[in-house]
């Protein structure tokens, strides 16, 4: 067993790394436990390789920025343990992690929950295909190993990545076969309202307007559609959209989908932490107050798995949770932890006023959260929307009992890529709130381990 | 499907895929090498027999499960490669070797 | 207003839902109330075995009279509920429990039953080719099996209801109060009179008991289950050991489910279960020495469901000592699974004739005397 910790960090991305950085630098004993090989998260994937690589100026400035952040956790002295699978988090804090071969328990007087965010599932025909992933996967791609599409790639969704990904491969001097863009027209009607909030990150706007126009000048073809399918034998050979009410089809050999990115919340969830539905961000999110301290004193929250902020929100959520552990702890005083606090909150409010304008702006259209009965909803158990629906029409109440009854859920991912669509088959077919009908209760662990490595626990 | 830029500094290794030596650079994971190498569908499901192949890249979706060094349901997107690994698909439920004359 | 039954059950597990089964078949009026859903604990998530082997001798004929009931399944509740009767196998790893086994059978066949028989290394070795080539034997009831406890749970409440069962899901029992020589049980939503109330109330049975006058020393049981990912087919039987607290069996997925009574953390009060892992690291010891190739397979999920403990492990299944016209069928203690189709049969014997011909008189509710049944 490892030495206790004031805090254990589960998570190296912006949140967990900015956590750890300023527990360090108040004293506390703090260790980052991640599964990646370096730190940075998703986000900042492998910065401190790819910013030396042959992606690094496509990569831009924003990704850039991960750098100072890793510097900062580096020189901190906190601990870092790459490569471990954390699979339990306890209510008492303690965290057991796996690096494939032996697990290990890292006692914590906090755990810091920093795990961030994964993209929201894109149900739709053919999505199992090889050859279909996701553009954050491309994304994770370019950045890890400076991977770039070749061959008739099409990127299809919604949402700032998919922008980002198209503007990161023109800049590198790639190819896409074209963007379908499946942003519901009527958002930005809706959106427009939290323009006026919105105005106060111009920074931000005017990358995306940027971000619009590189695209532009691309002369990538643009088509606004509202439903996708991918289709082949074997794999993806032919991706097709409806664009004004008409089918069109084309070759495609690598179809990349986003719809947007919710909290990663299997580890609050299992741990017991009470957490609500987010209409405006249709996913659910722990309940958290203002030092990211959740319904379980030891267990805190930090970054985009508390709520999707972003990188740089994240990093300073992590270093207000690390600010707010410290008091409660009783190394700095509330005082301290207050006036320490007030410039990272300055600088906060400047990155969320944007979000109600984002979040409106990029809702997913409703055939991504409750998809039509022949799409697969549950990759891992081969089950489809239709099944998920014949089980409502049985008496199943909620995703539970959904899944007792057609195993929706219950293969390796527990749940992770149908969660959020079994839930909105389940709401929009009993006509109640996502929120009403819940989540799948989490089972540990969060990630398998194999018998051995759990006998050994014990021998 | 993809292809790498130029990166003439990384160092490299030899890992065998699907059977066929590939050189790929040190930082590769599994998944990335098999993506990189042409390999299409790097598993079937154990439920219905489909193809698949890696999906999220950030060890969320298991879809990447492979055998490598003889070790079945591993996520291939977070193993980094070695020299003279073996990466396999998995065809269908991982395998279970009892040994001897009973397996 | 005031719902009139004949019966009022009170939870909607498995002995819930087979009571309003076989009292609904007699037609009797029942109203069962489940404060969330038929099956939502241990009733839906135990390990499914249908066993007759190794019972308390109390148990053992209701168990083998039960069998009866599992064999025409789906004649009874319209599904097969995915019972299989691949046997049940409790291995012996020594002589010396090879030795247990011998003394066990001879005592069952003592009381005058012959399902359970001793079988030596060659032919367990022939029943279970993965098992580890150290055991040595073991015992056997050949067409014990086990089956889909939610499914089985959902058919014996879906069947009941068909019958005219009137089953309310979302409806807690908040009071039972004396009506006459009815009983008024007052739920969450609504009243509901009979003169009979089965407490069949699993876990919170004790609570139920204590609205009559009937005080029982119960524990809260939390058997933990695990599963791994999908193997190819290995296994048919389910597989216990003599000297392990195991349960281990394959399922039609290919899954590998292994229990066996280790425990978890549950608070009945909330509701909640958490798995206590250096607890279910022993499943995993005890499964992994008898299938050593399952070292490298990926446990996938793990669960622990609530239910009622009685000082002697056994259920409490007969009429209240402190009130008249209550039934007790609870506190099965993580072996009342097969135990369900039986239990519902005996229930509807002691509302419809005042009395069963099935054998449970070692289950009476007076057995542990006047400290614990009767008026504190």
């Amino acid at each position: 067993m490892a030495e206790m910790q004031d805090l254990v960090v589960v998570g190296a991305g912006p949140a967990g790394l900015a956590a750890a950085t300023q527990a360090a630098e108040l004293g506390l004993s703090a260790t980052v436990l991640d599964e990646q090989p370096a730190p940075g998260g998703q986000i900042y994937r492998a910065v401190e390789r790819a910013a030396q690589g042959p992606a690094a100026a496509a990569l831009g400035e924003d990704f850039r920025h991960g750098l100072s952040v890793v510097d900062a956790f580096r020189r901190s002295g906190a601990g870092y343990r790459p490569g471990l699978q954390v699979w339990q988090v306890e209510q008492s804090g303690e965290v057991l992690a796996s690096d494939g071969q032996r697990s290990e328990a890292f006692p914590a007087r906090r755990a810091v929950i920093a795990v961030g965010a994964s993209e929201r599932p894109v149900p739709i025909p053919g999505w199992t295909l090889p050859g279909v992933m996701t553009v954050g996967a491309g994304q994770i791609l370019l950045k890890s190993s400076g991977m770039m599409p070749s061959g008739e790639t099409w990127v299809a969704g919604s949402g700032p990545l998919p922008l980002l990904y198209l503007s990161q491969i023109i800049a590198a001097g790639g190819r896409i076969a074209g963007y379908i863009d499946t942003t519901p027209a009527a958002n930005g009607l809706a959106a427009g309202p939290h323009l006026f909030a919105a105005l106060r990150n111009l920074p931000y706007l005017r990358k995306g307007l940027k971000l619009r126009g590189v695209l532009r000048r691309s002369g990538i073809p643009v088509h606004r559609a509202d439903s996708v399918e991918a289709a082949g034998d074997g794999r993806v050979e032919r991706v097709r959209f409806r664009a004004g009410g008409a089918w069109q089809e084309k070759p495609c050999d690598l179809l990349m989908l986003h719809e947007g990115v919710v909290p990663n919340v299997h580890v609050t969830m299992a741990v017991g932490c009470a957490h609500g539905w987010d209409d405006r961000q249709k996913c659910f999110r722990p309940t958290l107050d203002e030092w990211g301290r959740t319904d379980i004193q030891p267990i805190l929250v930090a970054g985009d798995c508390g709520g999707i902020e972003g990188a740089r929100a994240a990093e300073l959520r992590g270093r207000l949770v690390a600010l707010g552990a410290a008091a409660d702890l009783g190394r700095i005083d509330q005082a301290t932890r207050d006036r320490l606090a007030r410039p990272l909150r300055r600088e906060l409010g400047r990155h969320l006023p944007i979000r109600a304008f984002l979040d409106t702006l990029f809702t997913p259209r409703p055939e991504v959260l409750s998809p039509p009965d022949a799409v697969i909803a549950c990759r891992c158990e081969s089950v489809t929307a239709g099944q998920v629906r014949e089980t409502v029409r049985i008496g199943a109440v909620g995703p539970n009992q959904a899944k007792s009854f057609i195993r929706c859920g219950m293969g390796p991912c527990q749940g992770r890529f149908c969660g959020l669509t079994v839930t909105g088959i389940i709401a929009e077919a009993t006509g109640r709130t996502p929120g009403e009908v819940g989540f799948f209760r989490i089972r540990p662990p969060l990630k398998t381990l194999t018998l051995g490595e759990l006998a050994a626990l014990a021998e | 499907m993809f292809r790498k830029l130029p990166d003439p500094a990384a160092p490299t290794v030899t890992v065998t895929i699907d059977g066929r030596a590939h050189t790929v650079a040190a930082h590769e994971t599994a998944a990335s090498a098999a993506l990189l190498a042409g390999m299409g569908a790097t598993r079937r499901s154990p439920v219905t027999g489909e193809p698949r192949a890696p999906f999220c890249m950030m060890g969320v979706c298991y879809e990447c499960l492979m055998v490598i060094d003889d070790v079945p349901s591993r996520q291939a997107c977070l193993v980094t490669v070695a020299d003279g690994m073996r990466i396999d698909r998995q065809p269908g439920a991982r395998a279970l070797d009892f040994g001897g004359e009973d397996a | 207003m005031t719902v009139e039954a004949d019966v009022v059950i009170v939870g909607g597990g498995l002995h819930g839902c087979s009571a309003a089964l076989h009292l609904a078949q007699r037609g009797q009026r029942v109203v069962l109330l489940e404060r969330r859903h038929v099956g939502r604990h241990s009733s839906g998530i135990n390990a499914g075995g249908v066993r007759t082997m190794n019972r308390d001798p109390a148990e053992i004929g209701l168990s083998v009279a039960g069998m009866e009931l599992w064999r025409r399944i789906g004649e009874l509740v319209g599904d097969d509920c995915g019972f299989h009767a691949h046997g049940q196998i409790r291995v012996a790893e020594t002589d010396a429990e090879l030795a247990k086994v011998a003394d066990r059978v001879a005592m069952v066949r003592g009381l005058g039953f012959r399902h359970e028989e001793l079988i030596e290394r060659d032919e367990l070795r022939r029943l279970v080719p993965a098992i580890a080539p150290h055991c040595v034997g073991g015992l056997i009831v050949r067409d014990d099996g086990a089956a889909d406890p939610y499914r089985t749970t959902l058919a014996f409440g879906r069947r009941a209801a068909a019958l005219g069962a009137d089953i309310r899901e979302g409806e807690g029992l908040v009071a039972l109060e004396r009506a006459g020589a009815d009983w008024l049980a007052v739920g969450e939503q609504g009243r509901y009179r009979a003169p009979v109330v089965v407490n069949a109330a699993g876990a919170w049975a004790g609570d139920v008991a204590a609205m009559v006058g009937d005080r029982f020393d119960l524990r809260v049981r939390a058997s933990m289950m695990m599963v791994t990912e999908r193997v190819p087919h290995f296994l048919d039987p389910v597989i216990a050991a003599v000297g392990r607290a195991l349960s281990f069996k394959q399922s039609d997925a290919g899954t590998v489910v292994i229990g066996g009574g280790q425990q978890g953390v549950a608070d009945r009060h909330t509701e909640t279960t958490r798995i206590a892992f250096a607890n279910l690291a022993r499943s995993a010891v005890a499964a992994t020495a008898l299938f050593p190739a399952m070292r490298g397979v990926r446990l996938v999920r793990s669960w622990c469901g609530i239910e009622a403990e009685t000082p002697d492990h056994l259920p409490v299944l007969g009429r209240s000592v402190a009130a008249e016209g209550v039934i007790h069928s609870f506190g099965y203690s993580g072996h009342g699974f097969q135990l369900g189709p039986i239990c519902g049969a005996v229930v509807a014997d002691l509302v419809t004739r005042g009395g069963t011909n099935l054998p449970i008189s070692g289950l009476a509710p007076g057995r542990f005397g006047e400290r614990f049944a009767g008026r504190p």
